[in-house]
């Protein structure tokens, strides 16, 4: 492998959310570097998804920091996060589904769109050729993710794996930074799986993206990252390399359930 | 005029490409679909990106008649790598892109191919997987970069490295490249294309640019193709069809070619080129028909009674209008509405619109599925060739369409039946040998120059050859008239009551049958009629049955009486066999093929039975029941006589 993992690009600090008496997440730290593949793993209700709505500003933690590029965030809003250079994809596909795959895409790109609605509606001189580049992006990435031969279908038309690359391409069309997946093979069989996990790692590879991804399929999640962090109960319960995490008798008895 | 004094200089692949650039340098010949744009490259663009690569192998140390693969979909630097290849005096060797690691390596090693030219990373995986054995194996180039950044092994280059330096080269030394096309020669090997190994080893076939052009131009003559036709290249590009429509007729014509996006886009790409001239084997036709009428059943009603009721109308006239024949005004009129209607939007669905003439070969094309695009309005016509005669040897004449034959001998080309029916053929378009296998060659070629397609035809009254059968399984009756089992088989499996048909007669005084018919369809007939029947061996022995397969058989007579040489071949006796013939019973092979020695052995008394004038036969088989135990079924069979038709000699 050529990429060479960075420095630290986004540093949580004794991050703790709570929904009323409930704690979702206590007192959690991490960090991520950069071009790095860093999965977060746990349980059911272990406060996985949760992290990773903290991280891109849909919840807002009560206490602890977000550091994205020396930059500290008491509160990060989604806008912020998404001009910032964080993407993501969804658990239960967030996609448009009346509408084609072009479009959908296109709507990764609404960020970077600068002419304004009026432009737009007569389609002519500055706004037309914003458009033309937009959409020759949304090119590249239907030809990297080879999804041509559905380019104009619906995207309720198509089978789930196929929907989830799409859902995958809307976040690249906004040409990430850092790329949150929210479980991104949730529900595929074998074949679906291995093509998703190449495109994972030729994103990283290709374009030097920062991955942070949530994963339920272990054999995926020790192939495929750098380091792994480990939350139980809201806690985190280990973080490290893929065979430390493994060796960690925490780990192991979060997941074998054995008594606490 | 002028064109004719340069057609000295038109004699090899380079040579036209370059004439072309000349002609006709800003007009499109070759397009491809990146990023969703359609990207064109002229003729003047594509000669110059060929004198890069050319040039680039120079440097590399490319010799004259090297072998150089070529593994990879259709992508126009695939076909610009065949003409710079050429432009050295190689040979150009394209292998099926979706072969196996172990499948392709015979044919490097066989080649001895020191240069591969491979689309993408997949097709660099396949040959390092194999690179161990490939000792001659000096450089692999590819195509497209993608995933190939940690590729480091010094031998794999990228092509835009090799044009880069071609680009050098070609200015230290101008005049390389127009002197290696002048040392070449029309008789030189143009291609080499291996043939499948169905029937042992691979061999590889080495045909000229004479052998091509000559092909090439004969079949654009006679279908008045110019250099304004569109044609889309998406069949593998190591089979010779795709050699023969998508490069060579190109070269000689100047039309463009066009490569698909990727294998999924097949359909898009073809409605967004609209072709003029079109080649597909009969099972890309038949999947389009069938995606047809599923989209059909989805349609809403009043839909589908118009595309019923037009359809009715096409299958009634649409052929004969095609064909030019006379056809009376009312269906006329209708078939103009439904124009409007039906075949025009379905054309303009399945991308044929613009079709002036479209051909399919490499099987047998169903009568149904040939007269169903017929009969819209396309121009589909059968060709037979193989690959040692360029795929060509008979084309089927606009206005004289059928869809049992395939034509009359193109231009150029002369056939000829030899005493056991086997189809021989001569012309520029034959192959020059067998790569490294003189015997093969010797074997192919006989002392007169005509090569032995190992086909067995005859020509009808009007000229037009059939093929029927494969000249190994030819035999003759006592009275030394052809007989082609599989021939008359097949007619007999085309009705739809009949399931299997055994036939016999080699050196016997006439030809009987064994019928097994379709339980299914005989079932249905029988319910209808009120037929009551309680299994396989019941309804076969039912007299209406009988009744209703020699109707069949006597169509199938009918048929044969008028086909010359076949006549002889008619069926004058069967019966219906008391249980179906199965692989369990090692009466068929398991992809359901006849085992007729075994069958003739096992039913033995039957065929006694047969020729020996008796009228029924007693008979006990042995069968094997799924779960494995043995039973035994047993019947008096009935022999049925079906009319014959008195033959017309012709004064001998």
């Amino acid at each position: 492998m050529s990429r060479q993992i960075g420095e630290v690009i986004l540093d949580l600090k004794k991050v703790s959310l709570a929904f009323g008496g409930v704690k979702a997440l206590t007192d959690i730290s991490f960090d991520v570097r950069e071009h790095e593949i860093r999965a977060i793993i746990g349980p059911n209700g272990a406060g996985k998804s949760s992290m990773l709505n903290v991280i891109n500003g849909v919840y807002r933690p009560q206490e602890g920091e977000i550091i994205l590029r020396g930059q500290r965030f008491a509160r990060m809003n989604p806008y912020k996060a998404a001009k910032a250079g964080i993407s993501r994809t969804f658990q239960n596909i967030a996609l448009f589904k009346g509408m084609n795959v072009i479009d959908n895409l296109m709507t990764g790109r609404n960020l970077k769109i600068r002419t304004n609605l009026i432009q737009q509606a007569f389609w002519w001189g500055p706004a037309r050729r914003e458009e033309l580049a937009h959409r020759a992006k949304v090119e590249e990435v239907i030809d990297f993710l080879e999804i041509q031969h559905i380019r104009k279908t619906p995207v309720g038309r198509l089978p789930y794996g196929l929907q989830k690359r799409v859902d995958l391409g809307r976040a690249l069309a906004m040409e990430p930074s850092i790329l949150l997946l929210d479980e991104p093979m949730a529900g595929m069989n074998v074949e679906e799986k291995q093509d998703m996990c190449r495109f994972i790692l030729d994103v990283n590879d290709q374009f030097g993206t920062t991955i942070v991804l949530i994963e339920h399929d272990m054999a995926v999640v020790m192939d495929i990252s750098d380091r792994v962090v480990v939350l139980d109960y809201g806690r985190k319960i280990g973080d490290g390399d893929p065979d430390e995490v493994r060796a960690n008798p925490e780990v192991i008895s979060a997941y074998l359930g054995a008594s606490h | 005029m002028r064109e004719m004094a340069s057609s000295q200089a038109r004699d090899t692949f380079p040579r036209l490409l370059l004439q072309h650039a000349q002609v006709r340098g800003d007009k499109p010949a070759m397009r491809e679909k990146d990023l969703g744009i359609w990207q064109s490259w002229t003729w003047h663009d594509v000669a110059e990106e060929v004198r890069a690569i050319a040039c680039g192998l120079a440097e590399m140390g490319f010799r004259r008649g090297e072998n150089l693969a070529i593994v990879g979909e259709n992508r126009p630097r695939m076909y610009m790598m065949m003409t710079a290849a050429q432009c050295l005096g190689g040979v150009p060797l394209p292998l099926y892109q979706d072969a196996v690691a172990s499948e392709m390596l015979f044919v490097l090693l066989d080649a001895e191919v020191r240069f591969v030219f491979v689309e993408d990373q997949e097709q660099v995986d396949k040959v390092l997987e194999i690179q161990a054995e490939l000792p001659q194996l000096e450089h692999l180039l590819y195509d497209d970069p993608r995933g190939m950044r940690h590729y480091t092994l010094p031998f794999i280059h990228d092509i835009r490295e090799l044009m880069a330096m071609g680009r050098i080269h070609n200015r230290n030394h101008p005049d390389l490249l127009a002197s290696e096309v002048a040392a070449g020669a029309a008789d030189d090997v143009s291609v080499m294309l291996y043939t499948s190994g169905t029937t042992g080893r691979p061999k590889g076939v080495r045909l000229t640019h004479h052998a091509f052009i000559s092909a090439a131009r004969g079949g654009a003559d006679f279908d008045g193709l110019t250099a304004d036709e569109d044609i889309l290249s998406y069949l593998p590009m190591a089979w010779v069809g795709d050699h023969l429509f998508s490069f060579a007729q190109a070269m000689v014509t100047g039309f463009t070619i066009n490569c698909p996006e990727s294998a999924e886009t097949v359909m898009t790409d073809l409605r967004e080129i609209g072709p003029t001239y079109y080649f597909a084997p009969p099972r890309v036709f038949e999947n389009l028909l069938t995606q047809v009428m599923i989209r059909m059943e989805d349609a809403s009603v009043v839909k589908q009674k118009m595309f019923h009721f037009f359809m009715a109308v096409a299958r009634r006239s649409g052929a004969e209008i095609l064909d030019g024949q006379p056809v009376s005004l009312g269906d006329r009129l209708l078939y103009a509405l439904g124009n409007i209607f039906v075949f025009g939007p379905l054309k303009n669905v399945l991308g044929m619109s613009r079709i002036r003439v479209a051909y399919t070969a490499g099987a047998a094309i169903g009568p149904d599925l040939f007269r169903f695009y017929r009969s819209i309005g396309i121009n589909l016509k059968q060709l037979y060739g193989q690959t040692e005669t360029c795929a060509y040897v008979c084309l089927q004449p606009d206005g004289q369409i059928r869809f049992d034959s395939v034509g009359k001998p193109a231009p150029g080309v002369e056939v000829k039946i030899a005493d056991n029916g086997e189809i021989l053929v001569k012309g520029p378009m034959l192959l020059k040998e067998y790569y490294k296998r003189p015997d093969a060659t010797a074997e192919a070629i006989d002392a007169d120059g005509y090569f032995m397609t190992g086909d067995a035809g005859l020509f009808d009254d009007d000229g037009h050859l059939k093929i029927i059968d494969r000249a190994k399984d030819v035999g003759k009756l006592a009275n030394g008239a052809m007989y082609a089992p599989n021939y008359i088989e097949n007619k007999l499996k085309f009705f739809q009551y009949i399931k299997e048909a055994v036939v016999f007669g080699d050196r016997r005084e006439m030809v009987c049958a064994f019928i097994n018919i379709d339980i299914g369809a005989v079932g249905n007939w029988a319910e209808r009629r009120g037929i009551a029947y309680s299994g396989y061996t019941d309804l076969a022995a039912k007299p209406e049955v009988y009744g209703l397969i020699q109707d069949c058989i006597e169509q199938v007579n009918g048929e044969l009486v008028g086909e010359g040489a076949l006549a002889d071949s008619q069926i004058h006796r069967f019966l219906i066999l008391h249980k179906e013939l199965d692989p369990d019973d090692d009466e068929l092979t398991r992809t359901r093929k006849v085992r007729r020695a075994f069958v003739a052995e096992k039913y033995a008394p039957l065929i006694d039975a047969l020729y020996g004038g008796r009228s029924s036969q007693f008979i006990e088989t042995a069968v094997k029941f799924e779960d494995g135990r043995q039973g035994k079924v047993a019947a008096d069979l009935v022999i049925g006589d079906p009319k014959t038709f008195a033959i017309a000699r012709r004064a001998a």
